[in-house]
């Protein structure tokens, strides 16, 4: 298990990225973190003529809080997000996305913008972001663009990046509606750290008379990319999220998902715990936001 | 015994071999390199079954760094078929794979380069042109006549199929009020280490001498591996002194170190075969008990059993491996902790297009035991009687020891009502109960589940000659050595590797034990198989029982000769002289007194002071046959399995959810009697690793293939071994009857807890499904066949 | 393929190597450095055999390439003990709970360990389930690897130096 030949760079600033990316023509690969992508190598599944670590481009580190909302450079390690004050403070979402990202060690190596650019059907930070509708900006020598969430993962381990875009960072945009904001995440994994089978996100904005004002549900790993359920969305904003509510939406929201199947769960299953955790995570963040 | 006062025996002491793991000091294989050391990457199959048409070598040779390339058809021709175990000679058995591949991942060819990364590069470059058959999956489909052959040289897939009658069956069946039948499915998993296998073969031409350093736990190793490379017994030199992480039964690497040996001879230079994990899973050659039991059992309507049916169907995989003979071991426990009348038992043993077995921790039994423990509840589900209670019943009773079970065994020792009530006692059963109760009503799936099983131990021969009646092997030894040098200084030898069982520390204990001599004194090595004794390896749960009992009687050995130079010395006669702390002493003047370093002096350096008679130096070696063992099957196969059993309840709570199927374990309690524990911090490891190992066979680990044959479980991402998540908490409470048969009393506990902890899990889960009417027979009960399962029944 | 020279530190002494890109960090240290305490068992970052303090963190060494650890500072199984001779508290507490039968993940497991009680010398039993979670043991079923941390813990607790010079403590 050892990886193919490869060369290796380890460029300092991003345009000298994207000169190297264009060099590969197609054949170079960008690592970070490396926690997704050394398996790939060693088992000679990815075999970049070129590989290009980004961990010492300071202008790809760090994160930033502003009146525009977070953003989160690539190479930050996914540790230092879920350690940070400001993202627990005005991304919770996301900080209970990470503590659930594989364990202890891969998020001290493993970076955010390495969980988009592999884009696992399963990846919470994936999730966390299609839910809230974040962008993600990327450059390449000739343009730098943003990709919203909706149209970043194209399918399982696919993303809409070129081969010779660069991820540089990814936007969460803030919430301001009136009102008290609640979050609520979980996932259902075989073993703690294993990929979820499915995971869901929600994220809600109350009226002082709890009323549902605003409304945003993911769900990860039942389908080849994270989806939003815009139809439950629709229906639960102007309730009051009862149990009732949810209840009712559920069954709307399995008959909207065409999740995957493989040796691990059919499609019958994750269909069905997509509802069960959705229903969790709502009923966690209507809970957090009448507490808030 | 169980009065007995030990010295160092059953007390709390730091393991000796400890010391140099948790320094990151231990002698892997993998940490071995030699000057000039090469290394091996293997071409794997991807086809489940294909004929070979030809292998193309030419561009691997040609890249820079690559030595060799050997195909199956030269190491065919220069090597000896290894043994399939069971009468069954035409199939042939090779390290890599020649005219036809027989499950996917097999080895078709081995790269030498200069590094492994060269030689994975190479692998890429070999090209093998190969012709698709029709694979063979399913083993009850491999058993009809129209079925491929896997190896059609034999004829059918049916490498073995025995059924054996022992007591009158029939009539009990005719005569008893109830009978039940039922399938139990314990599906493909192993013990999986998390070393991989490896060896390091250096060839001597010199000395015509192949030295081989291996992570390897097997009887008789290096002589197979000598006959199938047509050297002499001594012209292999096996290093036992290399520490194996981890085995419980798997590391048996003989293909691998055929494989490295005939390289390093033909290439006259040291060859490194390490596996990586892909190899490791999918051509290992590792894998383990994949079984169909059909169970019939007839019982009175106060739920006594007496007797029952067992058809066992073994998918064995591509080559027999240790497959067919794990069908064997279960005979010397068929009927488990339980008093039954008569039992018939068929083994079959099947082969299909998989990766082949190897012995796996309990070899056989544990999948066995639990389906013997649905068998138990399900008698009393349909009798509407309590779980508990039944076991009772049936339970044999202290009394009725030495107990022999109609497959022909004796049970050496026991006190099963006392374990479990005590651990019933311990896990608070009641509350349990209640807590289930409370949980039901909350709208919760909660089960408790209650498992008694037997793990026999002190491993013999004599499921050999009961499934090859060819093989007349009734000799299954231990030995050790002391040494004493001229300063007093104890060095005992004994003769195998050790993987994590702590055979350093336990010899050093019955050593200390006997002579009376601080063990952390006595140094423990493991001789090569040159200057080695005979040994069998630690299997079969034998090292305690058998390591113990060679290392006792050395010792004891050791002992009269001390006390003869002693009463000598102090010139009086032998009977009135007396062993005490290591110096002897005169009975009638404890005072006059010859210390142990005035002995061990005398013994090497003043002949003239030793008695008539005594060999100078201070030394001695014993060799024990298994207690009990020696004799082949009678005609009706009875047979004495192995001489000692451990018992052992598991008490174990769970909850289900609903939707997901995820069950939480917990609380956990295990009673175990293993007689008298030498180390009692090294049988609860064991007790505790085999607990969370059943837990993985219960729950989450299993080789999947496709129906197209296709291996799905490569990684450790798709094969799923527990995490410190995934173990609960577990409370071990002991239990100590003592074995008449051994030194100490002591019986085997290397297979503890995994031999109970599969059952104990399916009965609580089934427990836990039953107000829903629902059961589960299959091992393992993963989260999505958990959750469709409650779907489907509550859809119902 | 390219070469490259790097420079790092493990277990406070300095090396150079000259390493091909597709070298990984547990090979350099194991095949290179001779330091071969630390196992690989999966080498696809799931087992945790390959552990190593990082810059004061816990990694998986086999998923980081040696030219990447240029300019690093790491510490292996062989750096926890105060002084070639010793053990930590860390250590010592493994042998005496019996934390380990085959000693394959032990040092890996002590990794993980170490970078636990760097930061939290009163963990939970949850605290400790998550520091480790990430490192299979087949032998021991984690019971008395847990024991260990928390008799550790429990003995860190009351010494003013509780993990020593060369523990590779976490300086953040």
């Amino acid at each position: 298990m050892k990886a193919a030949e490869f060369d290796y760079a380890r460029p300092e600033t991003v345009e000298e990225v994207c000169r190297l990316l264009d060099g590969a023509a197609g054949d170079g690969k960008i690592i970070a973190g490396g926690q997704t992508l050394v398996p790939l190598l060693v088992m000679r599944l990815a075999r970049p003529s070129l590989v290009i670590d980004i961990n010492r481009i300071a202008a790809l580190q760090g994160i930033a809080a502003n009146d525009d909302g977070i953003t989160i450079k690539a190479a930050t390690r996914q540790a230092d997000v879920l350690a940070d004050a400001g993202v627990q403070r005005r991304l919770p979402l996301l900080t209970k996305g990470l503590r659930l990202v594989g364990h202890p060690q891969t998020r001290n190596r493993g970076t955010v913008g390495g969980s988009f650019a592999n884009a696992d059907p399963a990846a919470e930070i994936c999730l966390v972001a299609r839910t809230l509708d974040a962008e993600i900006i990327a450059q390449s020598s000739k343009a730098t663009r943003r990709i919203a969430m909706r149209d970043f993962c194209s399918g399982a381990m696919t993303t809409a990046l070129t081969a010779e875009e660069c991820l540089i960072e990814a936007r969460f945009p803030p919430w301001r509606d009136a009102g008290r904001i609640g979050t609520g995440f979980t996932e259902m994994s075989i073993r703690q750290s294993d990929f979820a089978l499915v995971a869901a996100a929600c994220q809600v904005v109350l009226d002082k008379d709890g009323v549902c004002r605003r409304i945003a549900l993911g769900i990860g790993g039942a389908e080849a990319s994270p989806v939003r359920a815009a139809s439950v969305e629709k229906r639960l904003a102007g309730t009051r999220l009862e149990a009732g509510d949810i209840d009712k939406a559920m069954d709307e929201l399995q008959a909207a998902l065409s999740p995957l199947s493989d040796v691990h769960a059919s499609a019958d299953y994750r269909r069905r715990v997509a509802g069960l955790l959705a229903a969790r995570v709502i009923a966690e963040a209507r809970d957090e936001a009448k507490a808030a | 015994m169980a009065d007995q006062v030990f010295r160092y025996i059953a007390k709390k002491r730091r393991p000796k071999e400890d010391r140099r793991f948790i320094a990151g000091a231990g002698r892997f294989v993998a940490d071995l390199s030699v000057p000039g050391m090469v290394h091996v990457a293997l071409v794997a199959s991807p086809y489940p079954f294909a004929r070979i048409r030809s292998i193309d070598t030419e561009k691997a040779l040609a890249l820079p760094g690559v030595i060799s390339v050997l195909t199956g058809a030269e190491l065919a021709a220069g090597t000896d078929a290894t043994l399939p175990g069971v009468d069954a000679p035409k199939v042939k058995r090779w390290p890599l794979a020649h005219q036809f591949v027989r499950y996917p991942g097999e080895w078709v060819a081995a790269v030498v380069a200069e590094s492994r990364a060269l030689a994975e590069d190479a692998v890429e470059l070999v090209d093998v042109d190969y012709e698709p058959l029709t694979p063979v999956t399913d083993p009850e489909a491999a058993l009809l006549p129209e079925s491929p052959a896997v190896h059609p040289d034999h004829g059918s897939n049916v490498l073995f199929h025995k059924k054996w009658v022992w007591g009158p069956v029939e009539e009990d069946f005719a005569a008893a009020a109830h009978k039940l039948s039922f399938r139990a499915r314990w599906h493909r998993s192993s013990t999986v280490p998390i070393e991989t296998f490896g060896v390091l073969a250096q060839w001597n031409p010199a000395q015509q001498l192949l030295d081989i350093w291996a992570s390897i736990q097997m009887p008789k190793f290096p002589d197979q591996l000598a006959k199938a490379l047509r050297l002499p017994g001594n012209g292999v030199r096996v290093h036992f002194d290399v520490d194996v992480g981890g085995s419980y039964g798997v590391k048996r690497g003989l293909k691998h170190s055929i494989l490295a040996g005939f390289l390093a001879k033909k290439l006259g230079m040291p060859v490194r075969l390490m596996e990586d994990r892909l190899e490791n899973m999918r051509g290992g050659d590792a894998q383990g008990p994949d079984r169909i039991f059909d169970m019939q059992v007839a019982f009175s309507g106060e739920g006594i059993i007496r007797s029952l049916k067992i058809r066992a169907l073994d998918d064995c995989g591509a080559h027999a491996g240790r497959a067919p003979l794990q069908l064997g071991k279960p005979i010397g426990a068929i009927c488990g902790p339980y008093r039954v009348n008569s039992v018939e038992y068929e083994a079959i043993s099947v082969t299909t297009n998989k990766t082949p077995q190897e012995a796996v921790r309990g070899f056989g039994q544990s999948p066995t035991n639990f389906a013997l423990e649905t068998m138990v509840d399900r008698v009393a589900a349909t009798l509407g009687m309590d779980r508990l209670a039944i076991r009772h019943a049936n339970l044999i009773r202290a009394d009725e020891f030495p107990y022999t079970i109609p497959s022909g065994s004796t049970y050496d020792s026991g006190d099963f009502q006392t374990v479990l009530e005590k651990a019933l006692t311990a896990a608070d059963y009641p509350a349990l109960l209640a807590k289930r109760d409370a949980a039901r009503r909350a709208g919760k799936f909660a089960g408790v589940g209650l498992a008694c099983c037997l793990e026999p131990s002190g491993g013999n021969s004599a499921f050999e000659p009961l499934f090859n009646p060819k093989n007349e092997t009734t000799t299954w030894m231990e030995a050790t050595t002391i040494k004493i040098d001229g300063a007093g200084a104890v060095v005992v030898s004994i003769n195998t590797s050790s993987s994590g069982q702590g055979h350093e520390s336990l010899a050093a204990t019955v050593v200390g034990e006997v002579l009376e001599r601080e063990p952390e004194t006595i140094r423990v090595v493991h001789a090569d198989s040159l200057a080695a004794l005979p040994s069998n390896s630690p299997v079969g749960s034998r090292m305690a029982i058998m390591l113990g009992g060679a290392a006792a009687g050395a010792a004891k050995k050791l002992k009269e000769t001390i006390t003869a130079i002693g009463a000598h010395k102090l010139g009086v006669a032998l009977d009135a002289a007396e062993y005490r702390d290591g110096a002897v002493i005169s009975r009638a003047d404890p005072s006059k007194k010859v210390s142990w370093e005035a002995i061990a002096e005398i013994a090497h350096r003043k002949f003239h002071e030793l008695p008539p008679g005594i060999e100078p130096g201070l030394q001695a070696m014993h060799v024990l046959e298994v207690p009990t063992g020696g004799t082949l099957p009678g005609p009706d196969g009875r047979v004495q399995m192995y001489p000692c059993y451990a018992f052992e309840v598991h008490v174990v709570y769970a909850e289900l959810d609903r939707v997901t199927g995820q069950v939480a374990l917990g609380p956990y309690t295990i009673g175990h009697d293993c007689g008298v524990m030498i180390n009692p911090d090294i049988v609860h490891g064991m007790t505790y690793g085999g607990i969370a190992h059943g837990i993985g066979a219960a729950l989450y680990e299993r080789f999947r293939y496709d129906e197209s044959g296709q291996f799905l479980s490569g990684t450790f991402m798709d094969y799923l071994i527990p995490s410190a998540h995934e173990v609960p908490d577990v409370a071990i409470v002991d239990h100590c009857t003592p074995s008449p048969l051994t030194a100490f009393g002591q019986k085997g506990s290397g297979e503890a807890g995994y031999l109970g902890a599969p059952a104990g899990i399916s009965c609580a889960v089934n427990d836990a499904l039953a107000p829903l009417g629902l059961n589960i027979t299959e091992l393992p009960m993963t989260p999505g066949v958990l959750g469709d399962l409650i779907a489907t029944g509550e859809k119902e | 393929m390219s070469w490259h020279d790097i420079s790092l530190t493990v277990n406070g002494r300095k090396y150079r190597g000259h390493v091909p890109a597709r070298l990984t960090l547990v090979d350099f240290l194991r095949d290179h450095l001779r330091l071969t305490g630390t196992h690989t068992g999966c080498e696809h970052g799931v087992c945790g055999a390959c552990s190593i303090l990082f810059d004061g963190k816990a990694m998986r060494s086999c998923l980081i390439f040696a030219v990447q650890a240029d300019g690093a500072t790491i510490t292996t199984v062989e750096g926890l003990a105060p002084d070639p001779a010793g053990l930590s508290v860390l250590q010592d507490c493994f042998w005496e709970t019996h934390a380990l039968q085959c000693g394959f993940c032990t040092p890996g497991m002590l990794i993980a360990a170490q970078a636990l009680l760097n930061h939290n010398r009163a963990p939970s039993d949850e605290e400790i389930r998550d520091a480790i979670g990430g490192n299979l043991c087949r032998c021991t079923g984690y019971k008395q690897i847990i024991d260990a941390i928390k008799l550790a813990a429990s003995r860190l607790q009351g010494a003013n130096d509780p993990v020593g010079p060369m523990s590779g403590a976490d300086n953040g």
